[in-house]
């Protein structure tokens, strides 16, 4: 079907067109990156949004102590059901660390990236933290090493990172400016004392943007990681972007603020609100100007273990494992060959891909009408196609359709409303749940979906649409897209407050 | 003399590294400081380095039971303030 459509709107003036995604933006957001970088991103599902369709991570718990206090961070990090940067489950030591990494890496073969991100901040642990990485480059040089870090002591440990073989660190920087960060950072830990307020985030500040040049001087790279702080730091993350771009930092990762009072963070007791879905899409919007926005983080557990989205940490705990037993040859030759297999996919989808954009990109030419941007949502189990039913979605991709390409937005959680017994219940409340959250969306793409959340959808603006199945999510947004677009639902003239209505 | 650990702490392992006299343990339910080798870092440093580094406020005691992070010490927030930033905060 998606084929006809886009035969229908190809013009003869395709040579025109770009049949790169590389050109005018593109489902890749790293696509106009240098060679060297892309490659060594290419399967890091943290850092290249493609990858993470296909490839799986893990962190490991093995660095507890912190140096700095974040409002958002409550330092009681023992806890199983919750699903937030800097809670774990259970503490480990490197050599337990290590035992870990290898039995997952035997099991999930898509595994290629081993992270160290906490609890507490990884070079505030320099011995644990290093330990871990010299037995891991010893025993499987294949999984890529990286470290996120609040930034700290970062500049005295530059060296010592680069004895490593790590090629990715992440810093995470949520102010350029002393006064923003007085009402973010409490305190820090610095020279063998406690140093309050706008003095101790000032050296922070120093200190990461110091570390931030001199790994870019070493050639590794640097993604920025910033929290959005509604009326904190929202007006203030631009700069913080263009500031990090001009330091060489190659991605900038904006994260939504999780604040619960349950949580029992600062900020979470004080009331401090989060973002909003199409809050953060703005300010990510305003950045991607300057700089390669990164919008698939789903801030992870600092012992998450599997592909982004999904947590399979509970299938590893140190009790299971000490029971596994692992051929480390053996599986270290499985996961290459079931690496090879991914990426001739990945081929085969990418040359697909520019079939569809070159298709998209004709509209233009074609009508003399011109067509506004459309956000979709998409229910996926991986692979980068759309295989979910709609009522097992535990989170939705966000694309945005537009003359110039599908490019990904983000993803927004919802809680899970059909489990697949009979006992769910409350069925109404949880569907109107995921339809706020869904709200900008007027497409949502699924394998399949009930009869209920279907009418329900269709009242609240969202069409339903089971239809594409089994195929690409570009490829499919597009063909969604190509036949709204015929059908006049995508026109400029439809106004915004008409569109508030509809959502 | 001596430093105490009570009962609200949270296990973070933060000040565990510091201690210049290695009187930090791990234990259940809370960890414990060794009477017998902490020495209140006399000698080491200024600022007692576990209640340098504890987020946690009202967690180490001193030798009087004085609070070495009293309520408000390290958040910034007096006790009397509090409603008033809350407002704030919830205003952004």
């Amino acid at each position: 079907m998606m084929e006809l459509n886009a035969a229908d709107l190809t013009t003869k003036n395709i040579d025109e067109g770009c049949s790169s995604s590389g050109c005018g933006g593109s489902n890749d957001q790293l696509s106009h990156l240098p060679e060297h970088i892309r490659e060594k991103v290419h399967d890091h599902p943290c850092y290249s949004e493609e990858a993470h369709h296909y490839y799986a991570r893990m962190h490991v718990a093995v660095a507890p102590a912190c140096n700095i206090q974040c409002h958002y961070c409550n330092r009681k990090y023992d806890c199983a059901n919750e699903s937030r940067p800097g809670v774990v489950s259970e503490l480990l030591t490197p050599d337990q660390a290590v035992k870990k990494v290898m039995a997952v890496a035997a099991n999930i073969p898509q595994m290629t990236v081993l992270g160290i991100a906490g609890p507490g901040d990884p070079l505030a642990n320099p011995e644990r933290t290093f330990d871990t990485f010299r037995q891991l480059t010893d025993k499987a040089p294949d999984i890529k090493l990286c470290v996120s870090t609040n930034g700290l002591t970062l500049p005295e440990q530059v060296e010592e990172l680069c004895q490593h073989n790590i090629d990715h660190v992440t810093i995470t920087i949520n102010c350029v400016d002393p006064d923003v960060g007085a009402k973010i950072y409490p305190w820090i830990f610095w020279n063998n004392r406690r140093i309050k307020g706008r003095r101790g985030a000032k050296i922070l500040i120093e200190q990461q943007q110091k570390g931030l040049e001199m790994l870019t001087e070493k050639g590794i790279l640097v993604k920025v990681n910033s929290v959005l702080i509604p009326g904190v730091n929202d007006q203030h993350l631009e700069e913080v972007s263009k500031v990090v771009k001009a330091k060489g930092a190659f991605l900038h990762n904006v994260m939504p603020l999780i604040a619960e009072a349950e949580h029992g963070t600062f900020y979470g007791v004080m009331g401090q609100r989060g973002p909003e879905s199409l809050e953060l899409q703005e300010l990510q919007d305003k950045c991607s100007g300057d700089m390669n926005m990164m919008r698939h983080c789903r801030q992870c557990r600092a012992d998450a273990v599997g592909m982004l989205g999904e947590d399979r940490g509970d299938e590893f705990t140190m009790d299971k494992i000490e029971l596994m037993e692992v051929d480390y040859d053996d599986a270290m030759q499985k996961r290459a060959e079931y690496h090879a297999s991914i990426e001739t996919k990945r081929e085969a989808q990418k040359n697909k891909n520019n079939e569809t954009f070159i298709s998209i990109s004709s509209i233009k030419r074609h009508k003399k009408k011109q067509s506004r941007p459309v956000l979709m949502a998409v229910a996926t189990n991986g692979g980068g196609i759309i295989n979910q039913h709609f009522g097992h979605a535990k989170e939705f991709l966000v694309y945005e359709a537009s003359e110039m390409d599908v490019r990904f937005i983000g993803h927004r959680k919802v809680d899970l409303y059909c489990s697949g017994d009979k006992t769910c219940g409350e069925t109404e409340t949880t569907l109107e749940k995921i339809i706020k959250t869904l709200n900008g969306c007027e497409a949502v793409l699924c394998s399949k979906i009930g009869y209920e959340p279907w009418e329900m959808l269709e009242e609240a603006g969202i069409q339903p649409n089971g239809e594409h199945a089994m195929e690409v999510i570009e490829d499919a947004i597009a063909a969604v897209y190509i036949e709204m677009v015929k059908a006049g639902l995508a026109d400029k003239n439809i106004s915004d407050s008409e569109m508030q209505i509809r959502a | 003399m001596s430093y105490e650990i009570i009962e609200s702490c949270v296990n973070c392992w933060a000040c565990v590294p510091l201690c210049p006299s290695d009187a930090i343990y791990e234990a259940k339910p809370h960890f414990m400081i060794n009477k017998k080798k902490c020495t209140e870092c006399d000698g080491d440093f200024i600022s007692a380095q576990c209640a340098s580094i504890c987020p946690i406020e009202e967690a180490i005691i001193d030798s009087s039971g004085d609070f070495l992070n009293p309520e408000g010490s390290l958040t910034g927030i007096s006790p009397d303030c509090r409603s008033q930033v809350m407002v704030e905060i919830q205003a952004r």
